[in-house]
């Protein structure tokens, strides 16, 4: 027999219910079955064997009845009703199905299915406009990218590429005449290197006069100096052994190690210019006893890294000029 | 014989409780023989020992041997350099991943008809040939929120003619028509995650094809250390380094045609976009000619970096679009010495 007051006296009040959910104000059921999620004693499922609820499954709703009758047949309990698509025609189903039922179910029913058609047209609504899409982050995906990004900033020498790229550009005189910097450095520095090429050659016909002609005005020994510089850039250095003043700004490495080394050749230029100077500003012929001029310029080879000088020395043994002279 | 064992173990290992020696006796008896010095067979390798602390020991012996073996190598070689003087070979070139990279069969020759061709018909050329002027647009994703704000904003400043507009939710697809029926030539969208923008989408307009980019290491003018002044309303010049394959070479037509044609050199104002190991680095500067070997150069303007994810051709159509390039992470990242770009 269905006792339904003693149900919900039981379940409803004094003991536990597992569909019920408390809260301050109110209590909630949980049964999939409940017409309206509230604890009710009218709209409890377990407590009333007369009970219609809708529910929907994939955009189909459904009514459900249980009846009495079935009480004992807990497999065939509740009585499955499809609902047309149509909202009137559906209301008018359930209107049909639930003649003669309480008024409270009936229309609880009818509010439900209210319900459900407005969020299925809402579903079908968005569904159409923009999705958005969570994507997840691997974190050591993440943390791997960021390390390369890193890795490549530092490679990427920023700095340097774009200042390289402005000066080629200004080179190349996309910029036209709006920098006047004055063309002649360029062309006095064209001018050198192609004078030391000839230097070499002139020098070595010097040498054959000398040795030939008799006059060596000089000291038997010659020491040629050749001046490379690893910059692309054309040089922009005076004669070797002046002093240059630059801007504290503008100090660097390469400007240091310049000085010091200025200062060691200022030592071998103050001899040179005791004698006489040759033609050409390259040249410069020191003694064969100043032997020490070799390593502080050895030395500082090494540890120059942009503008550097390298000294050739070039010795002639007297013995073999003598020789020859005479 | 055992005692010169145990002694040798043990002047090598004071702290080892004597009982491990033993064991290592135990242990190595069948693999070693009597000489001062350690012998192994040639098929015993440091992981067939299963004690977990004595695998160890001996792995840093073996490590230790191979540093010191490393030393003695490096000393040689420089004593034989420095006796070598002057004659000595020139030094070596260090092995760096630009170095290494694998050749990409896809990198521009600079004299190639095929590709001159190409870029002479594509979607740029109406740009590239002074028909039209670029005209920006700059939107993010919905309910724009602090940083990515201020992001739009600074990027309007950087690019000469662009516009910010609120996204009011709209459609993408729908936007579209309208920019194109208004003369504009570029639509990018900031997309943004959690108050900071982490993605970049690049369109453009008339037909022309979408980047997908990724975002990161934003840095707003504020946040930059000497900074210079705001960006001024000149247009600027733009540098595009390393763009070296064809995906490369649309990506960085793309990114030039965002500014004019003729930057005004009066501003003194440039654009860089460098690309290093695929990851786009964009910085805006002003530089100033000390003289001609010297020139300074003045941060200023947002700085981003980006990744690409995606080239789709024709405009954005995430669905039905073709993509011409998608980034894969899992083919493309296994080898640390190839790139795309």
């Amino acid at each position: 027999m269905q006792h339904d007051d003693v149900i919900w006296d039981i379940i409803g009040n004094k003991q536990f219910c597992s569909f019920k959910v408390k809260t301050k104000s109110q209590n909630f059921c949980r049964n999939e079955y409940s017409i309206t999620g509230v604890c009710n004693r009218s709209s409890c499922p377990l407590a009333n064997s007369q009970y219609a609820t809708i529910r929907e499954e994939k955009g189909q709703c459904f009514l459900y009845m249980k009846e009495i009758e079935r009480a004992a047949f807990p497999a065939r309990m509740w009585e499955k009703v499809k609902l047309s698509k149509n909202y009137e025609k559906a209301l008018e189903q359930i209107d049909e199905n639930l003649i003669y039922w309480p008024r409270f179910l009936r229309h609880k029913c009818k509010q439900r299915f209210t319900k459900i058609t407005q969020y299925l047209i809402r579903m079908r609504k968005l569904v159409l406009k923009r999705q958005r899409k969570l994507v997840p982050l691997s974190r050591k995906v993440e943390s791997r990218e960021k390390r390369k990004e890193e890795k490549a900033l530092i490679a990427a020498q920023l700095d340097n590429a774009i200042e390289k790229e402005l000066l080629e550009r200004l080179k190349q005189g996309t910029y036209g005449d709006i920098y006047n910097f004055p063309v002649y450095a360029f062309d006095k520095a064209l001018e050198q290197q192609d004078a030391e090429s000839e230097s070499d050659a002139e020098e070595e016909e010097e040498e054959d006069d000398e040795v030939m002609g008799g006059s060596f005005y000089k000291s038997l020994c010659l020491m040629i100096e050749k001046v490379f510089y690893s910059e692309r850039v054309f040089p922009f250095v005076q004669d070797v052994g002046q002093r240059e003043f630059v801007a504290e700004d503008e100090v660097e490495e390469s400007d240091l190690s310049d000085f010091e080394d200025m200062n060691k050749l200022k030592t071998s230029s103050d001899e040179e210019e005791q004698d006489e100077s040759s033609e050409e500003e390259e040249e410069e012929e020191v003694q064969a006893s100043r032997s020490k001029g070799k390593s502080p310029a050895n030395g500082s080879l090494v540890r120059k890294k942009r503008a550097y000088v390298e000294i050739e020395y070039e010795q002639e043994t007297e013995s073999a000029s003598r020789r020859r002279t005479t | 014989c055992s005692s010169k064992r145990t002694g040798r173990k043990s002047k090598k290992k004071n702290k080892k409780a004597p009982m491990k020696d033993l064991k290592m006796e135990e242990e190595s008896s069948g693999v070693e023989k009597l000489e001062p010095g350690t012998t192994f067979p040639p098929t015993f390798s440091v992981s067939e020992i299963k004690n977990k602390q004595r695998r160890h020991q001996m792995f840093m012996k073996l490590k230790q041997e191979k540093r010191k073996q490393k030393m003695q190598l490096k000393k040689k070689r420089r004593k034989e350099r420095e006796a070598l003087g002057d004659k000595a070979p020139p030094k070596e070139v260090p092995k760096t991943i630009e170095n290494q990279r694998v050749f990409d069969e896809t990198t521009v020759d600079p004299e190639d008809e095929e590709i001159a061709f190409d870029e002479g018909t594509d979607e740029f050329s109406a740009y590239f040939n002074g028909l039209t002027n670029p005209k920006v647009l700059i939107t993010t994703s919905d309910r724009p929120r602090g940083r990515v704000v201020k992001f739009c904003e600074q990027l309007a400043t950087v690019i000469p003619n662009a516009h910010v507009y609120y996204r009011r939710g709209l459609a993408l697809k729908r936007i579209i028509p309208q920019c194109i029926a208004r003369d504009f030539t570029y639509l990018i969208v900031i997309n943004q995650d959690r108050q900071t923008p982490n993605g970049l989408v690049l369109c453009h307009l008339p037909d022309g094809p979408t980047a997908h980019f990724k975002v990161s290491s934003v840095r707003l003018q504020k946040e930059l250390k000497r900074r210079g002044k705001a960006p001024t309303e000149h247009s600027p010049e733009v540098i595009l380094n390393n763009f070296s394959t064809r995906l490369g070479h649309t990506i960085g037509r793309l990114f030039a045609a965002l500014f004019p044609q003729n930057p005004q050199f009066v501003g003194r104002q440039v654009a860089t976009f460098h690309n290093q190991r695929d990851f786009i680095f964009f910085r805006f500067h002003r530089y100033i000619f000390k003289n001609e070997k010297k020139v300074g150069i003045q941060e200023l303007g947002p700085r981003f970096t980006l990744k690409l994810r995606s080239l789709q051709k024709g405009t954005f159509d995430s669905k039905y679009g073709e993509f011409e390039w998608v980034l894969k992470r899992h083919e493309m990242d296994a080898c640390r010495r190839k790139f795309q770009l």
